[in-house]
């Protein structure tokens, strides 16, 4: 963390410090900017200096991101963000490695990639920005648009059941999985700090609104703000004004919202079963008129890239590292 | 019984058996016997896809031959003299191969009906004279394996059956005056943790090599005296293992960390295998969830300054494309192996062929230019991945390098390098902006490579992508004469390497009209085929490039040079294409695509109808 100030010790870098010289060229109202301006203020929490922290992102509008971000950054090719960023990650344990990516590019295009790295427990950090539509190529619809969903490609209405992001992650094994909303600052930045701190691949769906394409997808959360969970670990989840509804777990282990008197649950984020987060995970407009955001899961893991690292040095320590006794390793003849 | 003993100059063996017959390992216990020996050699593993056909099918039949000389050879050999066949299935496919008064040993124990029938005999080629003017030996390999191995306690009859393929090397080994301790300490390293398997083998070797002694069936055993190679120390070595090497090589001399993304893919998983071994020397290897991811991350890692490789074959180099493509334009170091294996689509995944080199160059969206390395022998794998990571390196680009199924699995005696020898490698990091602000996409002037400033660097943070990028600044740029600038630049910088590789050099003993033109894997039997042209009395001149893009700066005029010019290739003409387009010469072409190597026999007679 950074020193206090008129300390005169060297001082970590201000939010101002993270932004590029480079024009910002989302749609004005997007709600990039929002998750941009909440991001570029938590940097400097990190204490971290900016040459080793990296932006890595794929195609869509929110992988426009690392440009605007003052740190190393790619901004590679549709979905494979979470490939490239496990190769940088494990190669430079020293190095904060982040992946901005969108609904399209984590879940339709790059759905493989995701899943491995959350399965890997790869030391990336993700942030999927949730508008449930495809905004860069104007407007069809997306791996998490609601069945029926009509776009210019689905003029009748879609077809395809969507992906709840939360349940994939959780179902992918993720070891950090949590939800937040664009406009609500200080409870992104508060998943953001959470994120960063977690040892391992933390998964962040972020509700962003495309006022282009979608404009209000959200706003039963969004706006209305007596239909948002706030999740907190340890504390009983009760939710809308005063407290008067609450979510408790059926017997089957399903969720549910109740109202009034009852046992609410209470909320354990580093709970060893990822089913209790799947419950919650399953709360969303259609289901409850209502959706969790906080974080759902937080657990501890082995990190591929701590394992992969503590392989190396232990095969150091056995063998020295020498060319001349590598190649001379088979059975040799000499011919003089 | 006194046995006469005969010394040839070179010998060709062939074992084949079922795929659960370990005629993969037998062929290569004789091979290290052999190389040890001093002879030169060169090696053909001949293999199916599937893992286990249905035993003692036709499919399930799986060869390994091995070329052995006392003078330097140049491949696996055209035509067996010797092959021992394990069973009915292996003798039908293979007996086309072997010449009339070769030598054949079989084991008789298993002709059966059953077996004869499943290999399509319709009668018993041992018994109805289809064997007649064949150096027949039948063997009771079986029998007599199980005999050997009787006392050995805790060995199921099963097992001890399977050690039938170590009496063929014991035999094998006698016959050609093999030396025999190194098989007998490897087999105790293999079954170190079943002894007793360990000890069926070796009685089962033993009892072959005693066999070929005491055996009146066979009268003579055959010396083929150590070759005259060049002085130093050598290791038998197959083309993947040497790749491996090489990647190493390259790690350690340009003080890189070596990161292999890979997915397992007939014929290049061994790569992956071989480096998963050596994490001693910092090398990672990620076995990712699809082609595209393990180059993704081989990019990742290179970003990040490693020296990032990613090994495939054609399927997984078609996956692989957009991010090349990418690396293309970020312009980073990036090694990309392609073992070429016969298609299109899966096609016929153990077997080599010489189809991916118009798909390495151009399979890419738009403008992507790409230096392709070729290598030459098992061996020259070493240098071909040593010399591709210069290139990535000095000129921050992707390099795809081409070796094939025949090379990957082929080996032969390789002259140990003197390590110090190498040349290191420089990586060359960006450590600081030269003026007061840094440039991304600023170039070296002799290069045109730009700098590599890797994360951790204070001062050169900045962002890269695959959106065209402004000259010098990196910045997004759509600007038009901008994106004709960095197209050209980014062609001139590929198209400048010319001047840093050798040139194309032409084995002309003097007088020749033809030149014949290979590329790649087929250099042993090409030259090879050539060798026999001018032993037969013709004039031939031979050139063999190494460099596929760019080509070597006198290739243009090398081809014009020569009245006409022949291109064997194990495709349907594509360097021919190339060479016809960018110097207008009316080349010929010699194609088979069997999934095969060439036969010398082949080239010469393809040379020979052109003289």
């Amino acid at each position: 963390m950074s020193e206090g100030n008129g300390s005169g010790a060297k001082r970590g870098p201000s939010a101002k410090d993270f932004k590029t010289d480079q024009e910002v060229r989302w749609c004005p109202g997007c709600g990039d900017y929002a998750i941009l301006a909440a991001l570029q203020g938590f940097m400097p929490e990190l204490g971290l200096p900016k040459e080793r922290i990296v932006f890595v992102s794929g195609i869509g509008c929110a992988a426009r991101f690392p440009y605007y971000m003052e740190t190393y950054g790619i901004h590679s090719i549709h979905g494979r963000a979470p490939a490239i960023a496990t190769g940088l990650s494990v190669s430079r344990p020293d190095l904060f490695v982040w992946v901005v990516t969108g609904d399209g590019d984590a879940l339709s295009i790059g759905g493989n990639h995701l899943i491995h790295a959350l399965r890997r427990n790869v030391n990336i950090k993700i942030l999927l920005f949730n508008n449930e539509i495809y905004g860069l190529t104007k407007g069809q619809y997306s791996p998490t648009s609601p069945l029926g969903t009509v776009t210019k490609s689905t003029p009748v209405g879609s077809l395809d059941h969507p992906f709840n992001p939360l349940s994939l992650a959780i179902g992918a094994e993720a070891s950090f999985v949590a939800r937040a909303i664009d406009t609500d600052r200080a409870q992104l930045t508060e998943v953001l700090r959470a994120a960063a701190t977690h040892t391992g691949s933390a998964f962040v769906e972020i509700f962003q609104n495309c006022n282009i394409f979608n404009d209000g997808a959200f706003d039963f959360v969004r706006e209305d703000k007596e239909n948002r969970i706030y999740l907190e670990h340890g504390r009983p989840v009760r939710f809308g004004p005063g407290g008067e509804r609450g979510v408790r777990l059926r017997t089957d282990g399903s969720a549910e919202v109740f109202e009034g008197e009852g046992e609410p649950l209470v909320w354990d984020a580093h709970h060893p079963e990822a089913s209790p987060a799947f419950a919650l995970s399953r709360l969303t407009r259609e289901t409850a008129g209502a959706t969790p955001i906080g974080v759902f899961r937080d657990v501890e893991r082995p990190v591929y890239d701590a394992l992969l690292n503590e392989q190396l040095a232990a095969a150091r320590e056995r063998k020295p590292a020498e060319l001349g006794a590598l190649l001379s390793g088979g059975d040799t003849w000499a011919i003089s | 019984m006194v046995k006469r003993v005969e010394q040839v100059d070179s010998v060709i063996v062939r074992f084949a058996g079922d795929s659960g017959d370990g005629m993969q390992l037998t062929g290569g216990r004789f091979t290290s016997e052999t190389a040890i020996l001093g002879n030169d050699l060169s090696t053909f593993p001949d293999f199916p896809a599937e893992i286990r056909a249905p035993a003692g099918s036709l499919p399930g039949v799986s060869g390994f031959q091995v070329h052995f000389a006392d003078h330097d050879i140049l491949t696996p050999g055209d035509a067996p003299n010797v092959l021992v066949a394990m069973n009915p299935a292996a003798l039908k496919t293979n007996l086309r191969d072997l010449p009339r008064g070769g030598t054949l040993i079989v084991d008789r124990d298993t002709f059966t009906e059953r077996n004869l029938a499943k290999a399509g005999y319709d009668s018993n080629p041992l018994e109805d004279g289809t064997l007649e003017g064949y150096d027949l030996h039948t063997v009771p390999l079986t029998t007599m394996t199980l005999e050997a191995t009787k006392e050995v306690e805790g060995v199921t009859k099963r097992e001890a059956e399977r050690a039938k393929n170590m009496f063929a090397l014991g035999l094998m080994s006698w016959l050609y005056h093999r030396p025999t301790e190194n098989t007998v300490s490897f087999l105790e390293r293999k079954f170190a943790t079943r002894p007793e398997i360990a000890e069926a083998n070796k009685r089962a070797f033993r009892a072959g090599y005693a066999f070929g002694e005491t055996t009146e069936t066979f009268a003579v055993s055959y010396e083929v005296k150590p070759a005259r190679l060049r002085p130093g120390t050598y290791r038998n070595v197959t083309g993947n293992a040497a790749l491996a090497f090489g990647l190493i090589a390259a790690s350690v001399k340009s003080g890189l960390p070596l990161f292999l993304g890979a997915y397992p893919i007939t014929p290049a998983s061994s790569i992956l295998e071989e480096l998963a071994r050596h994490k001693n020397f910092g090398v990672r290897t990620f076995q990712a969830e699809d082609e595209i991811a393990a180059v993704g991350a081989a990019l990742g890692a290179s970003f990040g300054g490693s020296l990032g490789v990613s090994t495939s074959a054609g399927p997984g180099v078609v996956l692989k494309s957009e991010t090349v493509g990418l690396a293309v334009a970020l312009e980073l170091p990036l090694l990309i192996l392609d073992i070429q294996r016969a298609g299109p689509s899966t096609g016929m995944p153990t077997k080599p062929e010489q189809g991916d080199l118009l798909l390495v160059l151009f399979g890419r969206n738009s403008e992507s230019p790409v230096p392709v390395i070729a290598a030459s022998t098992p061996a020259q794998c070493f240098e071909a991945a040593l010399e591709a990571a210069r290139i990535a390196l000095k000129y921050r680009t992707p390099v795809y390098l081409l070796s094939d199924a025949y090379l990957a699995n082929g080996s032969e005696p390789w002259l140990l390098p003197d390590v110090d020898g190498i040349p290191e490698l420089e990586a060359g990091f960006a450590t600081e902006a030269p003026g007061a602000e840094f440039h991304p996409y600023a170039r070296d002037d002799e290069t045109l490579a730009r700098p590599w400033a890797i994360p951790g660097t204070p001062g050169l943070e900045h962002r890269i992508g695959g959106l065209e990028k402004q000259d010098l600044t990196g910045n997004v740029s759509y600007d038009p004469d901008n994106h004709d600038l960095m197209t050209r630049l980014r062609a001139q910088k590929v198209a400048g390497i010319a001047s840093d590789i050798p040139e194309l050099e032409v084995d002309d003993p003097g007088g020749a009209s033809l030149l014949v033109l290979s590329w790649g894997g087929t250099y042993g039997p090409v030259a090879a085929g050539v060798r026999r042209v001018r032993d037969a009395g013709g004039q031939v001149a031979h050139a063999h490039l190494r460099y596929l893009n760019p080509f070597p700066r006198n290739t243009g005029n090398v081809v014009r040079r020569y009245e006409r010019v022949l291109i064997p290739e194990i495709n349907l003409g594509q360097l021919r294409k190339l060479i016809r387009a960018e110097f207008l010469v009316d080349a010929a072409g010699f194609n088979l695509v069997r999934g095969l190597p060439f036969r010398a026999s082949e080239v010469q007679e393809a040379v020979e109808a052109m003289l």
